[in-house]
């Protein structure tokens, strides 16, 4: 059990909605990603991202492109991020999440990544390039250490993929309101809807909806049928800026509509 | 269905969006692969529009030169659009057409495989876009200007540092918004599954016809197969037939740039690279202490790739091909050379496996037969070479 599955449960039993909030590490640099840490939980989050940079993210959008590049020019490295962790440790129980590439993790060495990672405080990982075919070494080392490695459905996942993914599924689902990559936009999140709830007859393990959401309104539509929403760039947009109360503020807003919607 | 790997080498390391496109792509290939009739549609591109079977040249004069094997020449720079890329670019498109896609992208570093695939494009009426860095826009205008010409729309790609390989992420960045009804051809061995053996599959004609034609010309003796290795297309393309002889030495040269220091060569496979994951497979990468992807360096534009496809990291590790790397010096003396003893300018990538024969050629043995790739021609790189050599133009 990691504090992934107490704070699902605890808001379970609260019967509301996740927040999940993403930062990238060292942006704007480490000082400002401890308070951003710190902002965003006072405003309600639940769950925080851990952004690991990487000089190549596929998945990304360039707002979160831009802080990877941001956050390795001013130094930052996977061991950096894990130092970072622990410091966040020190004040807070909120489950952390690390969201990068397989890249970095094998370059570190996986076994010792996880150990690590753990060790520092993170609760689980997101590799958004290691689809479910390419997880199943990875799965079993996270498995054996009690560390959670996020799995993703899509609108486009067949139902075999989805119904495998679900078998395997631990922490939460995420899952990918559209197709494209990370930053906000204009969703029909019906489509993705659909798909909680068919990733609910399969497991009981939590949904989370991410990509998109640059809104209050787009968290209450997206957070319809799941149980958690992931918001990222319309965060990490304003840190850029410098603006970590207006990030703040957003979050707080986020918090305001779900807690009002649900 | 497998996950498709070399060795250990390959797969799918793509974000679940591509997931079903990948899945649907390997489906189609499967069913087309041996598929009379889309074979011989390719077939018919190829031969009646694009130039196939290339000649088997003898460079007699190149020889005499070294005064130690004979150099025959595989001339793809004799193919419509001046590379090896446009055989690629055909099957691609067929392949795309019979799915039923109606955009073809690519990604373009140099520009010939984006002209490429515009030009296949052009052919079918397929809508095109092609993904190219504003570093490399500036370095070919030439070349954007004639995909421009080919109707296709050309998208520049400014994150990162606006080379090959952030030009590869945005086309498959565009491609996960847009999988419904696009199609992502991709210019060499790289990517995820099924892509490296797609495009080998389609460049193996190389090697296929070098067969044939050295049975002619030398009685079947080969003794030494050589290409210049960026992703590894045209030399893929000219190794796989001979993969099982082990007669035949094959030698892939990489391009040695300018030094040996971090981001001044892409010497994937005969320099300081580690396996890793870049667009989509695991493969040898360049990269730095902490796994991120280091930029490569070399005067060619179609070599500096920071990746190789993934079947090339499996013929190293296997010792099936040796990798080599000559320098943007050396390379430039084998532009001039062949440019002066047979008449024929050779593109930038192709002058580098003509660079290696100043230190194969004084090993080899005047009953010996060396095959050399000549991936492509050098129009496009005059500029380029004119200005390293101090000419003003």
């Amino acid at each position: 059990m990691t504090r992934i599955e107490k704070k699902f449960a605890a808001l379970k039993d609260a019967k509301k909605k996740g927040l999940v909030i993403y930062l990238m590490a060292g942006v704007p640099d480490v000082k400002g990603t401890i308070e951003a840490v710190k902002a965003v939980e006072r405003a309600g989050a639940d769950f925080i991202e851990i952004g690991l940079p990487f000089s190549d993210p596929l998945a990304d959008g360039p707002v979160i492109q831009a802080a990877g590049i941001r956050a390795l020019k001013g130094g930052m490295t996977l061991a950096g991020v894990l130092e970072l962790v622990k410091e966040l440790r020190k004040f807070t129980e909120i489950p952390l999440i690390g969201m990068g590439y397989i890249n970095n993790v094998l370059h570190y060495g996986a076994e010792q990544f996880v150990a690590d990672a753990k060790a520092a405080g993170l609760d689980g990982a997101i590799l958004p390039d290691v689809p479910h075919e390419e997880s199943a070494a990875l799965r079993a080392i996270c498995a054996k250490q009690d560390f959670r490695l996020i799995e993703f459905v899509t609108p486009g996942t067949t139902p075999e993929r989805l119904a495998q993914t679900c078998e395997s599924a631990n922490g939460f689902i995420y899952a990918v309101s559209v197709n494209g990559v990370t930053g906000e936009k204009k969703i029909d999140y019906s489509i993705i809807g659909k798909v909680a709830r068919k990733v609910r007859e399969e497991t009981n393990v939590p949904i989370a909806v991410g990509f998109g959401i640059g809104s209050a309104e787009a968290a209450v539509e997206a957070a319809k049928d799941a149980d958690a929403v992931i918001v990222g760039s319309a965060v990490v947009r304003r840190l850029m800026d410098g603006k970590t109360k207006e990030a703040e503020d957003f979050v707080a807003s986020l918090r305001r509509a779900l807690d009002a919607a649900y | 269905m497998t996950t498709g790997r070399f060795g250990k080498y390959g797969g799918q390391f793509v974000p679940e969006i591509v997931m079903p496109v990948l899945t649907e792509l390997q489906a189609a290939y499967e069913k087309y692969k041996d598929d009379e009739d889309f074979k011989a549609e390719v077939r018919g591109y190829l031969e009646r529009y694009a130039g196939r079977p290339t000649m088997l040249y003898y460079a007699k004069r190149l020889t005499e030169h070294y005064g130690g094997a004979k150099i025959y020449l595989k001339r793809e720079d004799l193919l419509h659009t001046g590379a090896h890329k446009i055989t690629n670019a055909l099957g691609q498109a067929v392949l795309a057409k019979r799915m039923g896609k109606k955009r073809v992208i690519a990604e373009t570093g140099a520009g010939q495989h984006g002209v490429a695939t515009a030009t296949a494009a052009a052919l079918f009426g397929m809508e095109c876009h092609v993904f190219m860095g504003t570093t490399d826009i500036e370095r070919q205008k030439l070349n954007v200007f004639r995909m421009k010409l080919l109707g296709a729309q050309v998208i520049p790609v400014s994150s990162g540092t606006g080379t090959l390989k952030d030009a590869t992420s945005e086309a498959i960045r565009y491609w996960a918004a847009h999988i419904e009804d696009t199609h992502y051809i991709i210019g060499s061995a790289v990517g995820p599954h099924p892509y490296p053996t797609i495009v080998r599959d389609f460049q193996s004609c190389i090697g296929n016809e070098i067969r044939a034609q050295a049975k002619k010309e030398t009685g079947g003796r080969i003794d030494y197969l050589l290409a210049c290795v960026g992703g590894g297309s045209n030399s893929i393309g000219t190794f796989y037939e001979f993969r099982d002889d082990v007669s035949v030495k094959k030698i892939g040269i990489e391009a040695g740039g300018r030094g040996e220091a971090e981001g001044d060569n892409a010497k994937t496979l005969s320099g300081t690279g580690k396996p890793g994951v870049l667009h989509g497979a695991y493969s040898y990468v360049l990269q730095d202490g902490d796994g991120q992807i280091v930029e490569a360096y070399s005067l060619s534009a179609g070599l500096d790739y920071p990746g190789v496809g993934p079947e090339h990291s499996y013929f190293k590790d296997a010792g099936i091909v040796e990798y080599v790397s000559v320098t943007d010096q050396e390379a430039l003396g084998a532009f001039r050379r062949l440019s002066e003893i047979e008449g024929i300018i050779p593109a930038l990538e192709s002058a580098h496996a003509l660079a290696y024969l100043e230190k194969l050629m004084p090993k080899t043995k005047k009953d010996e037969v060396v095959v050399l790739c000549l991936s492509g021609r050098g129009d496009k790189d005059v500029q380029m070479v004119a200005k390293a050599l101090g000419e003003e133009l």
